[in-house]
């Protein structure tokens, strides 16, 4: 009996999803075709390049200490404007999913404003503000403390470009779980801190985490806003994007191409990462329901 | 008295949500709260639990002014009408959670926790679903489990906001004699708000009806529905005929006995069982006609129409037990006497 009804199960389908086999065949080849020319076969180039010249010349281009310092650089970047960006959005998730208050809306554009501004205008802005000729900088030279080119305004400029991350992907979902469950907690004598670890972040945390995922690819990844502030100073301000475009343009291919796959190497890793988060999601919803 | 509220009024901008409420529940009683939606009910609760702020008036919890206590601090269980249980945790982890967040002085020991969790489970009988998520619990098993949950910290007053509104017939009737057997077990001063008014007249040895913002009545659910205080109430309550002695068409009411001597007002309710019924002899100028009828169990509902006119607002409703209607032999069409035993008087 099984075995029928699942059969006619698959033939309702097929009936339900008649477009012609012609159609289905052309759509799927074109989506291959595409995600061949302009996604697989640039990665591929970047590895065929990158090998050019050997294994030797690769890694030596990898452990130069300019490439080796431009790691570490973006490594520190993401590290702290994570957690930063992180803190950031959930208190401004939880401010809008949770209160209603004048300029709301308002709000929930600012947010967005990072996505649709120019990464090179971010950048600008700082620079109209700290730099030498800016608002700020002639006190902040006085006292002698350095915001453009050098690392505090990358940190300042990635952050400006990566702070919808955490807060977009967390809006829609608490407001979407509302705040019945809190209101329980309160009623059951936790407390704010209690309601907040015990039932709102674990509601949050598969969201959260891919936030915080996409959040640290592009922190890693940002080009335009970080390449108007750092000066581009070898071994100071160089971050892992601004080293491939540096040394591209010195004709050094192996070396730019090097930093390339290491970078590619890392949106592999986030895929990877995020593909597991939601399997992992999948999992914990079929255990419970 | 156990939960006293003072001079409460809420506005939610231009809105009255609550004007200007009092009122007194004495210790044990099991009050429903019943109105319209938008009648205010839900947030005179929420105010009582704490989990809104009225912005007027007080609360006062078995003598103690809670009004600006945090609803942490004051010892209230909340059923919410969606449950609200915490969908990632197991049943256990969510009747325990009130024993678990305790400050760590008061916070009982760990196999504490365990009896006392299974204990309550036992109570609402679901003790075989320990293990399970809410997704996995039916609407009424997760109603009793968000019950024993509230119950799990001992609350001074138990509130319950829809406890039956998202459940399916069959449960709600089942649901709600196990709600008043278990009040009856624990008396525990319990309030719940409701829209319907069968579920209050059932379930609550005290109703307060309330309309936009304001206490319509309060009292025992016989005394409402026997002696109402107003057209609305009567309304509300059970089902009313309506006829207004002003209607240029009104005087067949004298002859079916409304007369003019025991008039204290322009408009009359007459319950369905207030209506007598006879078939009428031949020659008789009977006014109305039995259109139809419908079998409600032990009573049959029977309708109405007054002769020579015709909309559905002439119909006239009343009930009879079953054998009764059978003894009279009537058929679909047959003119009728009808004869009004008692009237409630609105102006």
């Amino acid at each position: 009996m099984n075995a029928v009804s699942a059969y006619s199960f698959i033939a309702s389908k097929k009936l339900t999803l008649s477009d012609p086999d012609w159609i289905r065949y052309a759509l799927i080849g074109l989506t291959l075709g595409i995600i061949g020319l302009f996604l697989v076969l640039p990665l591929l180039t970047v590895l065929i390049e990158a090998f050019a010249k050997g294994w030797a010349a690769y890694s030596a281009s990898l452990t130069h200490p300019d490439a080796l310092a431009a790691m570490r650089l973006t490594l520190l970047v993401a590290v702290v404007t994570v957690p930063l960006t992180t803190v950031f959005g959930v208190s401004a998730a939880w401010a809008i999913a949770r209160f209603d208050f004048r300029g709301k809306s308002l709000l929930i554009t600012l947010i967005d404003l990072p996505f649709s501004v120019s990464p090179v205008i971010a950048g600008l802005i700082y620079v109209l503000i700290f730099g030498a000729q800016g608002w700020l900088g002639p006190w902040f030279s006085d006292h002698d403390i350095k915001i453009i080119f050098a690392v505090p305004g990358i940190i300042l400029a990635t952050l400006f470009v990566t702070f919808p991350f955490v807060a977009r992907e967390l809006i829609p979902l608490m407001q979407e779980i509302g705040h019945e469950e809190e209101e329980a907690a309160l009623s059951l004598g936790a407390s704010g801190r209690q309601t907040f670890f015990k039932v709102t972040m674990p509601n949050v945390k598969w969201g959260l985490l891919n936030g915080v995922l996409l959040c640290n690819a592009r922190a890693m990844g940002e080009f335009g806003a970080v390449s108007v502030v750092s000066g581009h100073i070898r071994g100071l301000t160089n971050t892992l994007p601004l080293h491939v475009e540096v040394s591209y343009n010195e004709y050094d291919f192996v070396g730019s191409f090097a930093g390339a796959s290491a970078l590619a190497a890392l949106a592999v890793v986030t895929l990877v990462l995020k593909t597991v988060l939601e399997w992992k999601q999948n999992q914990d919803k079929r255990l419970k329901g | 008295m156990s939960i006293s509220v003072n001079h409460i009024s809420k506005h939610f901008g231009a809105f009255t949500a609550l004007d200007n409420i009092s009122l007194d529940i004495p210790e044990g009683e099991l009050v429903a709260l019943l109105g319209p939606s938008g009648c205010g009910k839900t947030t005179l609760l929420r105010i009582i639990a704490g989990l809104e702020r009225a912005d007027q008036g007080d609360v006062f919890l078995k003598g103690d002014k809670v009004t600006d206590k945090p609803v942490k601090n004051r010892q209230i269980g909340f059923v919410f009408q969606h449950y609200a249980l915490f969908r990632h945790m197991s049943v256990f982890e969510n009747v325990a959670f009130g024993l678990r967040v305790k400050p760590r002085r008061e916070r009982p020991s760990n196999d504490a926790v365990t009896k006392k969790v299974h204990a309550l489970l036992e109570l609402v009988q679901l003790d075989w679903l320990h293990d399970r998520y809410p997704d996995q619990l039916s609407g009424g098993q997760r109603q009793r489990i968000a019950l024993a949950r509230a119950l799990a910290v001992e609350p001074s007053v138990l509130l319950l906001d829809e406890p039956f509104g998202a459940l399916d017939a069959s449960v709600r009737k089942d649901l709600r004699q196990w709600l008043r057997n278990l009040h009856h077990d624990l008396n525990v001063t319990s309030i719940f708000v409701t829209h319907d008014q069968e579920e209050a007249m059932e379930v609550a040895s005290q109703v307060v009806v309330l309309n936009h913002g304001r206490i319509e009545q309060q009292g025992a659910p016989g005394d409402i529905y026997d002696n109402p205080a107003n057209a609305f109430v009567s309304r509300f309550i059970g089902h009313t005929n309506i006829f207004d002695l002003e209607e240029h068409d009104a005087d067949w009411l004298q002859t079916a006995g409304l007369s003019t001597a025991q008039q204290k007002g322009r408009i009359a309710h007459v319950r369905p069982h207030d209506i007598v019924i006879e078939k009428s002899t031949a020659n008789s100028d009977a006014f109305v006609t039995l259109k139809d009828w419908q079998h409600l169990g032990a009573l049959i509902r029977i309708e109405l129409v007054k002769n020579g006119s015709n909309g559905p607002a002439a119909s006239v409703y009343a009930e009879m037990p079953n054998k009764q209607f059978k003894r009279l032999h009537l058929n679909k069409g047959d003119k009728v006497d009808l004869r009004i035993r008692h009237a409630h008087w609105f102006h």
